[in-house]
């Protein structure tokens, strides 16, 4: 397999949702490639689209226009998501998988951990042999450290740290290539938080799994990407390698962002920058850079049409008039 | 520390929720100690017992199933547990004050943000209706909200700005403690700043003393100057917020803290604490953290360990410790 070739290719992807008072731009003209065996970290405030987007990649949810191009098996050709068939789609999600937030409510309270991970196997009806499906879900349960004795426990029995490895496992269970984390550890203390981030990290390195990590926590998405995308408003503000994004922030908005990090330590000299105001509605938004209202460098220009995602350094992208010159 | 500086002194309070199926030792002995003017910091993981504690301290334990069984809580030197209802009435609001986490929740959906606030100023000061209005509005302001929006219902303000509604709430009366349980979760990470940086400032201007329940490390570093970490109904470590950040001395603030991403540095592997918190139905003996510290040693399931001052001012739970510090 070409391992140059980008492995899942995003253009002008755009989801708008109608609402009485107008359309909703949750994602707004998004582009962006990802490489296989990659983590591209997706963070943002809440309603920014993040989560909206994730489901797009594999969706969940039809894209109002625009392409996601994944890779074919043999590494031939592209697949546009948005356009496959029912049919080819079933067949699709057996490679692309999503991992949700709350692992208290993604999962039926009704069944237990072994028909939770059997699930996704019956459905699609991967084994006609019982002994082998057996023999995976104890594979799949061994795999995310589920102990051979919760077999029969039902969710509401197990902390959300479990509750979230079966979320995993049945993510894990038709060997996608390709999964998306939806704020995978939110719910869940630093401790386990911990705990599945490595468990994350292991199956990656093992399996060269492909993850798009959706989160709002930037010091957990600087620990797991390779690259980081900062989103605003439906748009991507900025995209580039992680200790480039943390060490040389070119958006205002990323710099007051990582400057609103708290940190468990003491005397690190960190200027906060303390934004103004709310992020505004993503309601039929102007045609303008939709930071420019609470940007503390925005000019005139900022108010008349959106910067584009350009390229200020090698691989470091960003959307602002005024990157590099700010100070 | 000077008698008469000291404003909430915990004296081995447990809390006891009485459940059909058992007791759940949510807080077990604990001893606090909060000066006047400062701020105090509560760190642990979900049901440490952190919010369990702030709500017996304001006597609002759910009853049943909630007990408190045994201990004292002095506040100013008088015992909050031995009060009536009717003299904790007045102290709740005036001299206690307490934020909670979910502005979306504790605000009154029906009614408008000034009556609200109006409501709280003449619960405990004897003032008209009208004036009490004009306060509402200026403690809006105080909290950065504009007077023309004191008409308006919570819901057409944002979650940043309902928490600063909250805020003016608990500040109206000018209390002389201030529990914020987890005051910016719910909250977005550059509206969390706008309102920790807001809190910061309130707390100087009103010089309330705080606790401030959370289970960001970071927040604390930014606004506490003591921190109390709690593992299972127990306070482990007490100390000066320099000297615990410095220098986390009990294995449990250890591993909390290795556990948490850091911002400036690469790992492969976050270290973690093997296990998970124990069932407060049925807590370990001893040392209730022994099962999972790779430090204990044979009297850690044996013994209850006591706080002793490690380091001027830092105490710790954790006799091992201790005597590796030859201090034991």
């Amino acid at each position: 397999m070409d391992n140059n070739k980008p492995y899942i290719k995003v253009e002008n992807l755009k989801k708008y949702f109608s609402t009485k008072r107008g359309l909703l731009h949750a994602v707004d003209d998004v582009s962006f490639e990802i490489k296989r065996g990659e983590t591209l970290g997706l963070v943002g405030e809440s309603g920014c689209g993040k989560s909206t987007l994730g489901r797009c990649l594999i969706r969940l949810l039809d894209s109002t226009s625009g392409k996601v191009l994944l890779q074919n098996p043999e590494g031939e050709g592209y697949t546009d998501v948005t356009k496959v068939s029912a049919r080819e789609m079933k067949e699709l999600r057996k490679r692309v998988q999503i991992v949700f937030q709350d692992p208290y409510s993604c999962l039926n309270p009704r069944l237990s951990v072994w028909e939770l991970i059997a699930e996704p196997l019956i459905v699609n009806s991967i084994y006609d042999d019982k002994a082998a499906m057996r023999k995976r879900i104890r594979e799949l349960m061994d795999t995310v450290g589920l102990a051979e004795r919760l077999e029969n426990s039902y969710p509401h029995e197990l902390d959300g740290g479990r509750r979230q490895r079966i979320g995993i496992a049945r993510s894990l269970a038709l060997n996608p290539e390709f999964i998306v984390l939806d704020e995978p550890v939110s719910a869940l203390d630093v401790c386990i938080q911990a705990q599945v981030l490595n468990l994350l990290n292991s199956l990656q390195k093992e399996f060269n799994y492909t993850y798009v990590f959706i989160s709002h926590n930037l010091s957990v998405v600087r620990h797991v990407s390779d690259r980081i995308a900062v989103m605003y408003l439906g748009q991507i503000v900025e995209l580039s390698e992680y200790k480039e994004l943390f060490a040389n922030p070119l958006h205002p908005y990323t710099q007051a962002l990582l400057s609103a990090i708290p940190v468990a330590k003491l005397d690190v000299q960190r200027e906060r920058i303390i934004l103004e105001g709310d992020v505004p509605s993503p309601i039929e938004p102007p045609d303008a850079c939709r930071f420019a209202g609470r940007c503390r460098y925005a000019q005139e220009v900022c108010h008349h049409g959106t910067p584009p995602l350009t390229e200020f350094a090698p691989g470091h992208f960003v959307a602002c008039h005024f990157a590099g010159k700010l100070d | 520390m000077a008698d008469n500086n000291l404003m909430l002194d915990i004296r081995d309070l447990t809390i006891h929720y009485e459940t059909d199926s058992g007791v759940v030792h949510a807080v077990e002995g604990l001893n606090l100690q909060l000066g006047r003017g400062e701020s105090l910091g509560f760190v642990g993981e979900t049901g440490a017992g952190k919010t369990t504690t702030a709500l017996g301290i304001m006597r609002l334990i759910p009853n049943p199933p909630g007990k408190i069984k045994s201990g004292q809580i002095l506040f100013d030197g008088e015992d909050l547990l031995k009060k009536s209802e009717a003299e904790m009435r007045r102290i709740r609001g005036a001299k206690i004050a307490m934020i909670f986490q979910d502005p979306m929740t504790s605000l009154n959906p029906v009614m408008t943000v000034d009556k609200q606030i109006a409501e709280m100023i003449r619960l405990h000061r004897n003032v008209s209706e009208h004036e009490a209005l004009k306060q509402a509005g200026d403690m809006l302001e105080l909290v950065g909200i504009r007077r023309e929006r004191m008409h308006d219902y919570p819901h057409q303000f944002s979650g940043g700005m309902k928490q600063r509604v909250v805020i003016a709430i608990a500040l109206a009366c000018d209390p002389e403690l201030l529990i914020a349980d987890e005051p910016t979760t719910a909250l977005d990470v550059t509206i969390q700043a706008q309102v920790l940086e807001l809190m910061k400032k309130l707390k100087q201007q009103f010089s309330a003393s705080m606790i401030l329940i959370t289970h960001d490390l970071g927040i604390v570093a930014d606004i506490c100057d003591k921190v109390a970490i709690m593992y299972a109904g127990r306070v482990v470590e007490y100390g000066d917020k320099r000297s615990l950040y410095a220098n986390p001395l009990h294995p449990y603030t250890i591993g909390l803290f290795r556990s948490v991403p850091d911002i400036d540095e690469d790992v492969d592997e976050l270290p973690v604490i093997p296990g998970l918190m124990p069932d407060p139905m049925d807590l370990p003996t001893g040392c209730a953290f022994h099962p999972r510290c790779s430090m204990a040693e044979e009297c850690c399931s044996r013994e209850r360990p006591e706080m002793k001052e490690l380091e001027p001012g830092h105490f710790v739970a954790c006799p091992v410790r201790a005597r590796m510090l030859g201090q034991a």
